[in-house]
C-alpha cells in the first residue's frame, strides 16, 4: 500500500503512509482508552473528539498519497459533523449539571447500566 | 534517517537561540521589578480578579452557536476556491446554503439565545 | 448553462423525497420561530411534509438508477425502505401529541426534530455510499440525541441523553475509522466501486480490519451484543414517544444502511466474516431473551426485546442471501407496526414522572380497559412469532435463509430463544386478564387509540396475507 505519489515537490522527502497511518492509530487509541478510563463526561468527549482528529488524519493521508480528493471532501464533512455533536453534547452535559450539580458519569446511577 | 537531518537541525538551533538569549538578558539587562510590571496584561486595563475562576453560563451560549456558524463556513472556502469553475451552478448553490444557515440563524435570535439578560 | 455538468433533473426526482421532507423542516423551523404558541401549527407542518415526501416516495418507486454521482440510490428498495420510515415518523407523530400534552411538556421543536431524524434515515436507507451512510446516520442520532433528552428538567430523560451522546459518538468513532481504511484500501468510498475491486481488496488485511470496524459501529446501532450497554437506559429514560420511534424507525433505519453496506463483503460468503456476524446475532437473542426475563419495567422489557430482534435480524445478515434481506426487511415492517402499538399502548397508560409501567400497574386491564387489553396481547403475541401475526412471518423468513445457508444452529438457536421469550411477553398477557387490580388510569386520547388500533390491524393483516409485502420485496431483490 504505497500509492503514487501525489505531492509534486520534494518526493524524496515525503514522509512515508505508514507513519501517519501509525500516528493516527495511535491517537485513535488514546482516545478509546480515554473514553473507556475517565468518568469526567467533558473529558470522555474529549477523548472521542480526539478519535474523530484521529481518524480525519487517516483520510487527510490516504486522500493526499492516493491523489483523491474524496478523502478531504469526508473530512469536511466529518469536522461539521463533529462541531453538530459538540453543540449537543455540551448542551446535554449541561442540562444534566443543572439537575445533578456533576458531570461525572459514575454518579448517573438513576437508570442502572 | 538522513531525511530528518534539516528538523534536527532545526531544533538544535532554535534551542539554542532561545536559551542563550534567554541567559544574556538574565545577566546584562537591569533587573527591576514592581507590583505594575508583574501583574497580568490586560490590554492596559487594570486586572479585576483572577482568571481562575467559573464563567457566566451565559458565554457557553455564545460558544456554541459560535461553533456552528463558523464551522458551517468551511463548506465556503472550497466553493471561493473554485468560484469561477462552478459559476452560477455554485453560486445558487451557495446562496441555498446559507439561506438554510440564515433560517438557523433567525430561529436562535427568535427565541431569545443571544439575549444576554 | 453549465448546470447539468453537476447534477440533472434525474438527480432532483430522484432525491426528491429527502428534499421536500428537508423543506418542510425547515418552513416548521421558520413557523415555530416566527408564531408564538404554534406547537399545532409546526405539528400539521410536519405533517404536511411527511405526507408529500411519502408521495414523492411512491412516484419513485418504479425508478432504478442512482443520483449524484452514484451517491444515493433512487427507486425500489430505497423508495421502500424511506415509505416504511416515513410511515413510522407518521404513526410517531399522532402518538406523541396526546402524551407529549399529557406530560405538559409541548414544545414545536419536538415534530421538527422528528423530520429531521427521518431525513437522516432516508438517507441511510438510500445510501450508494459510505460518505451517504455515515451523514445519514449522524442526522439521525444527532436528532436522537437531543430527543431523548427532550425532557430537560427530568434528571432521567437527561441521564438517558447523555448515555446514548456518549455511547453513540464513541461507535460513529470506530464507523468512521472502518470508512478510512476501506477508503484507504480501495481508493474509493462508493459502494458500488468497492465492490467492482472483489475479491482481490479481500484479501488486504486492512480492508478487513476496515469492515470489522464498521460493523462495530453499526452494531452499536442497531443495539447488538455485545455493543448493546445503552440501549435499556436510554429507552427506560427517553420520554416513552421517543422510545417508540427510536426503537422502530431507528432500528430500521441501521438494518437498512446494514444491508447495503454489507450486502457486498457478504456476498463473498467468507467464513470469517459470516462467523463473526453469527455469533453477534446469538450473542444478541441469548442475551437480550436473558435480562428481558427478570425485567419489571415495561419499557425496560421492550429494550432488551429490541436487543433480541436484532439478535433475529442479523441472522438475516449472516445468512448473506436475499432471502435473508428480504426476511429482514419484512421483519422490520412487522417490529416496526408491533412496537409502535406497543410502545403507543405504554405511552397512554403512562403516568406523571413514569408511573404506571410495571407489570403490577397492568394487573386487571383486561375489565379496565378490554380493547387497549386486547391489543397490548395482540402486540406481544406478534413479538413472540406466534402465528397469524406479522412476527410469525417475519422469523419464519429469517430462520429459513439460515437454514439454506447451512446455519442451522443459528435457527435452531432463534428458535430456542424465541421460546424464552414467550415468558415475559405472554406474562404480561396474564397480568392482565388473570390477575386483580384496576387502579384509576389517566384519561385516554382518541388520537393514540385510532394510531394503536391501525397498528394491530396492520400485524393482523400482514400475518394472514404477508404477500402483501414479499411481492413487492421481492420485485426489489
Amino acid at each position: 500500500m504505497t500509492g503514487k505519489n501525489a505531492c509534486p515537490t520534494k518526493s524524496n522527502f515525503m514522509i512515508p503512509l505508514n507513519h501517519y497511518l501509525l500516528l493516527s492509530a495511535f491517537l485513535f487509541s488514546c482516545g478509546v482508552l480515554g473514553v473507556v478510563v475517565r468518568r469526567n463526561a467533558i473529558v470522555v468527549f474529549m477523548c472521542i473528539e480526539l478519535m474523530l482528529n484521529a481518524v480525519n488524519l487517516s483520510l487527510i493521508a490516504f486522500s493526499s498519497y492516493l491523489g483523491d480528493a474524496t478523502g478531504q471532501m469526508l473530512v469536511f464533512f466529518v469536522m461539521v459533523v463533529a462541531a453538530a455533536e459538540a453543540a449537543v453534547g455540551l448542551a446535554i452535559i449541561i442540562s444534566l449539571f443543572r439537575n445533578k450539580q456533576t458531570v461525572n458519569v459514575d454518579e448517573l446511577n438513576i437508570l442502572k447500566w | 534517517m538522513q531525511a530528518y537531518i534539516p528538523i534536527f537541525l532545526m531544533i538544535g538551533v532554535g534551542l539554542f537561540l532561545g536559551i542563550t538569549f534567554l541567559t544574556l538578558q538574565r545577566f546584562l539587562g537591569p533587573h527591576r521589578p514592581n507590583p505594575e510590571k508583574l501583574s497580568t496584561y490586560e490590554s492596559g486595563m487594570p486586572p479585576v480578579r483572577t482568571a481562575r475562576e467559573r464563567f457566566s453560563v451565559k458565554y457557553y451560549m455564545v460558544a456554541v452557536l459560535f461553533i456552528l456558524f463558523d464551522i458551517e463556513v468551511i463548506f465556503l472556502y472550497p466553493w471561493a476556491v473554485n468560484f469561477r469553475a462552478l459559476g452560477v451552478f455554485g453560486y445558487i448553490e451557495m446562496i441555498l446554503f446559507i439561506l438554510i444557515l440564515l433560517i438557523g440563524y433567525i430561529y436562535i435570535l427568535k427565541k431569545g439565545a443571544l439575549q444576554w439578560d | 448553462m453549465d448546470m447539468m455538468e453537476y447534477f440533472s433533473n434525474a438527480d432532483l426526482v430522484g432525491s426528491s423525497p429527502i428534499l421536500a421532507l428537508g423543506t418542510f423542516s425547515l418552513i416548521a423551523l421558520l413557523v415555530n420561530s416566527l408564531v408564538k404558541n404554534s406547537q399545532k401549527i409546526v405539528f400539521w407542518v410536519c405533517v404536511a411534509g411527511v405526507v408529500v415526501s411519502l408521495w414523492f416516495a411512491f412516484d419513485n418507486f418504479e425508478l432504478n438508477h442512482t443520483a449524484f454521482s452514484d451517491m444515493l440510490l433512487v427507486g425500489g428498495y430505497a423508495s421502500f425502505y424511506s415509505i416504511l420510515f416515513l410511515v413510522i415518523t407518521l404513526f410517531a407523530l399522532f402518538l406523541s401529541v396526546p402524551y407529549l400534552e399529557k406530560e405538559e411538556y409541548h414544545l414545536g421543536e419536538y415534530y421538527i426534530l422528528i423530520i429531521l431524524s427521518t431525513i437522516g434515515m432516508m438517507l441511510m436507507g438510500s445510501a450508494g455510499d459510505l460518505i451517504t451512510i455515515f451523514l445519514g446516520i449522524e442526522i439521525m442520532s444527532v436528532a436522537f440525541y437531543v430527543l431523548a433528552g427532550y425532557f430537560r428538567t427530568k434528571l432521567s430523560s437527561n441521564e438517558s441523553a447523555l448515555k446514548y451522546f456518549l455511547l453513540g459518538a464513541f461507535a460513529t468513532g470506530f464507523l468512521l475509522y472502518g470508512i478510512a481504511l476501506i477508503y484507504g484500501t480501495t481508493g474509493t468510498t462508493n459502494l458500488i466501486r468497492i465492490a467492482a475491486q472483489y475479491p482481490q481488496a479481500f484479501m488486504d488485511p486492512l480492508h478487513l480490519i476496515g469492515w470489522g470496524l464498521v460493523l462495530i459501529g453499526f452494531s452499536f446501532k442497531v443495539a447488538a451484543v455485545p455493543f448493546h450497554m445503552w440501549v435499556p437506559d436510554v429507552y427506560e429514560g427517553a420520554p416513552t414517544s421517543v422510545t417508540a420511534f427510536m426503537s422502530t424507525g431507528g432500528k430500521a433505519a441501521a438494518f437498512s444502511a446494514f444491508i447495503l453496506a454489507f450486502s457486498v463483503p457478504m456476498s463473498m460468503h467468507d467464513p470469517k466474516l459470516t462467523m463473526v456476524i453469527a455469533i453477534l446475532a446469538a450473542a444478541s437473542m441469548l442475551i437480550g431473551n436473558w435480562f428481558g426475563l427478570s425485567q419489571t419495567n415495561l419499557k425496560r422489557m421492550l429494550a432488551y426485546s429490541s436487543i433480541a430482534h436484532a439478535g433475529y435480524m442479523l441472522i438475516g445478515i449472516a445468512s448473506g442471501t436475499q432471502l435473508g434481506q428480504q426476511g429482514i426487511t419484512f421483519y422490520l415492517v412487522s417490529y416496526g407496526l408491533t412496537n409502535l402499538g406497543a410502545f403507543g399502548v405504554i405511552a397512554m397508560l403512562e403516568k406523571e414522572n413514569g408511573k404506571n409501567l410495571s407489570y403490577e400497574d397492568y394487573a386487571g386491564l383486561a375489565r379496565t380497559k378490554p380493547a387497549l387489553a386486547a391489543l397490548l396481547s395482540m402486540f406481544m403475541f406478534s413479538l413472540t412469532g406466534i402465528p397469524p401475526f406479522a412476527g410469525f412471518v417475519g422469523k419464519y423468513y429469517l430462520f429459513a435463509s439460515a437454514v439454506q445457508s447451512n446455519l442451522t444452529w443459528l435457527a435452531i438457536l432463534g428458535v430456542i430463544t424465541s421460546l424464552f421469550s414467550t415468558y415475559y411477553y405472554l406474562r404480561i398477557v396474564v397480568y392482565m386478564y388473570f390477575r386483580e387490580g384496576g387502579e384509576e388510569l389517566p384519561p385516554l386520547s382518541r388520537i393514540s387509540f385510532a394510531t394503536v388500533v391501525l397498528s394491530g390491524i396492520g400485524i393482523v393483516v400482514l400475518g394472514i396475507v404477508p404477500s402483501l409485502i414479499l411481492d413487492v420485496l421481492k420485485s426489489m431483490f
